[in-house]
């Protein structure tokens, strides 16, 4: 075993142990601390995969600010009381897990047999590739995806103006 | 690393997300699992990007982590205007709709 496929398990595991987790735990804050611990194990799997950005991009925005919008409304709404009693159940629990094994099943399966009749199995072998760089990234997106990139700004745009509308109509007038 | 190991992985994460907005009742954790679906859509996205050697994966990361940014912005503007009005955000009890 070499020191890449070490840190893939290493990391493959903390990311599942803490997606497992973030279902698992009660309380809402242990579970967005959970997901956290999740977006790092990825942001390091990034780092395996030559994606330094996309691992940089990861940490700022998801474990940075989006995780920080979770907590701040768990703890703006106290939910310690309220989510506990009956957070995990439903009638339907113990269906929903076998689907979710039965979906998993065909993941893997996927995964393994049915890529390998695809463009990329037979592209050329990981080792072979560079390190994709910021450049790269950066060169794609202004030329090829530019508007796809400005379709996003716009994206952010609606999500800005439909956040304040909510907002100030329900602070006003109760719904 | 093989591809299909990362392609694994980015399974288990995903379906992971998917036990979770079936199983739990909290709006709140519901949007954390489908973070984890992203996520794990990411995942597959960066390692077959490394597998063909171009960025073009690494791009379409950058859209969803956009796509997923306005998405928790709306979605928790929506769950604290529901808990103001209804004083709690279990999904079960949020059924005015009928749904």
């Amino acid at each position: 075993m070499n020191a890449e496929q070490i840190l893939f398990i290493l990391f493959g595991a903390v990311s599942l142990i803490g997606a497992v987790a973030v279902i698992s735990f009660r309380h809402p804050i242990y579970s967005a601390l959970s997901l956290v611990v999740t977006f790092f194990a990825q942001a390091g799997l990034f780092l395996l995969l030559g994606a330094h950005f996309v691992a940089a991009v990861q940490v700022i925005v998801y474990a940075g600010a989006i995780m920080v919008l979770f907590l701040f409304v768990i703890m703006l709404l106290n939910l310690g009381t309220l989510s506990v009693k009956g957070a995990i159940g439903g009638k339907l629990k113990g269906f929903a897990i076998i689907l979710g094994i039965l979906l998993a099943i065909e993941g893997i399966y996927i995964a393994t047999n049915v890529l390998n009749n695809t463009a990329i199995a037979s592209a050329q072998p990981a080792t072979a590739a560079p390190n994709t760089t910021t450049y790269d990234i950066g060169e794609l997106l202004f030329s090829k995806y530019l508007l796809p990139f400005e379709v996003t700004s716009l994206i952010l745009l609606a999500a800005l103006i439909g956040v304040i509308v909510l907002v100030k109509r329900s602070s006003n007038d109760s719904i | 690393m093989e591809l299909q190991y990362y392609l694994i992985l980015s399974a288990l994460l995903f379906t992971t997300g998917v036990i979770g907005v079936l199983v739990r009742r909290n709006a709140i954790i519901i949007f954390m699992c489908i973070e984890l679906m992203l996520n794990a859509a990411n995942l597959a996205f960066v390692a077959i990007s490394r597998s063909l050697g171009e960025a073009t994966g690494q791009v379409f990361v950058f859209f969803v982590m956009a796509v997923a940014a306005a998405e928790v912005a709306i979605g928790l503007a929506i769950i604290v205007s529901v808990f103001k009005h209804r004083e709690t955000i279990n999904v079960d009890e949020v059924n005015s709709l009928k749904g």
